[in-house]
């Protein structure tokens, strides 16, 4: 599913969504950075609470397809912006990590 | 792209939102290179610990990327405070970062160990209040 359709789907706000046409291949949750950059693959979502600009970094890094916020955490406008000029899809939702990773595996 | 290119950058020590951004420049100079996309994340992703590493723990530092058609290789020299025991260092979950660090999302003492998982060799030479330098290789 492309990441346009999985946001629709879900109805979760897109903080940033440079490139809806992104193809999703899994699910990634985790905090911890590193843990991100060992374990989460290309293409994969990646479900976070964290909102500082390494984020982006890390997600250009590995090349996910789309940063999930839960819990209704928001990044500041500076790291919205520098999502859209990295190219990084940002959703965002109220939802836990544990809800999301519900409704990750429902639609995918 | 018969010969080596060298790209050298500066890390700054205080900057946590700028850390990243050499990594992020020899990804995309890799993606214009035509690299494969394995290769250009195991370069870009131990790049980018190395970088992490030298704001977190030594003040700053350079890195320099030596791309030939055969390998990638990272030089990243700073003049922090050394690591006293390396093969400690090097185990997985192992941190001396402080708290304000870990509230970011660093610190997990993973670094060291994603730099050995994701490059061919891995050689770090340091001395205590002389500083460190590491030295990777990725192979194509
Ligand atoms: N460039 C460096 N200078 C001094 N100490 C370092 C350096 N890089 C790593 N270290 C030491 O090695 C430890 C483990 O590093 P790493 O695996 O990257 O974990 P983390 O950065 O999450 O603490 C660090 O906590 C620190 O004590
Ligand atoms: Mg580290």
């Amino acid at each position: 599913m492309k990441v346009g359709e999985f946001a629709a789907k879900a109805s979760f706000s897109a903080v940033s969504m440079p490139d809806p046409d992104r193809e999703i291949n899994g699910v990634y949750a985790g905090d911890l950075l590193s843990w991100v950059m060992g374990n989460a693959k290309e293409d994969n979502l990646w479900i976070t609470i964290m909102t500082n600009s390494n984020v982006i970094a890390v997600a250009s890094l590995v090349d996910v397809s789309a940063i999930i916020l839960a819990e209704g955490v928001e990044l500041d406008e500076k790291t919205a912006l520098l999502a859209k000029e990295k190219g990084i899809n940002v959703l965002s939702s109220e939802k836990s990590v544990y809800e999301l990773c519900l409704t990750a595996g429902s639609l995918l | 792209m018969g010969e080596t290119l060298h790209f050298h950058y500066d890390v700054d020590g205080g900057n946590f939102t700028s850390a990243g951004d050499a990594s992020v420049h020899v990804k995309r100079k890799l993606r214009q290179l035509g690299f494969p996309p394995e290769t250009i994340k195991r370069v870009s992703i131990a790049m980018y610990e190395g970088e992490i590493n030298m704001v977190i723990h030594a003040g700053g530092g350079t890195a320099d990327v030596f791309v030939s058609p055969e390998s990638v290789k990272i030089v990243l020299a700073d003049k922090g405070p050394g690591i006293e025991d390396i093969s400690l260092a090097m185990k997985e979950g192992y941190s001396t970062a402080p708290e304000n660090v870990r509230s970011l999302g660093f610190g997990a003492g993973m670094g060291l160990p994603n730099m050995k998982r994701y490059t061919d060799s891995m050689d770090i030479e340091s001395e205590l209040g002389v500083g460190t330098t590491i030295t990777m290789t990725v192979n194509l």
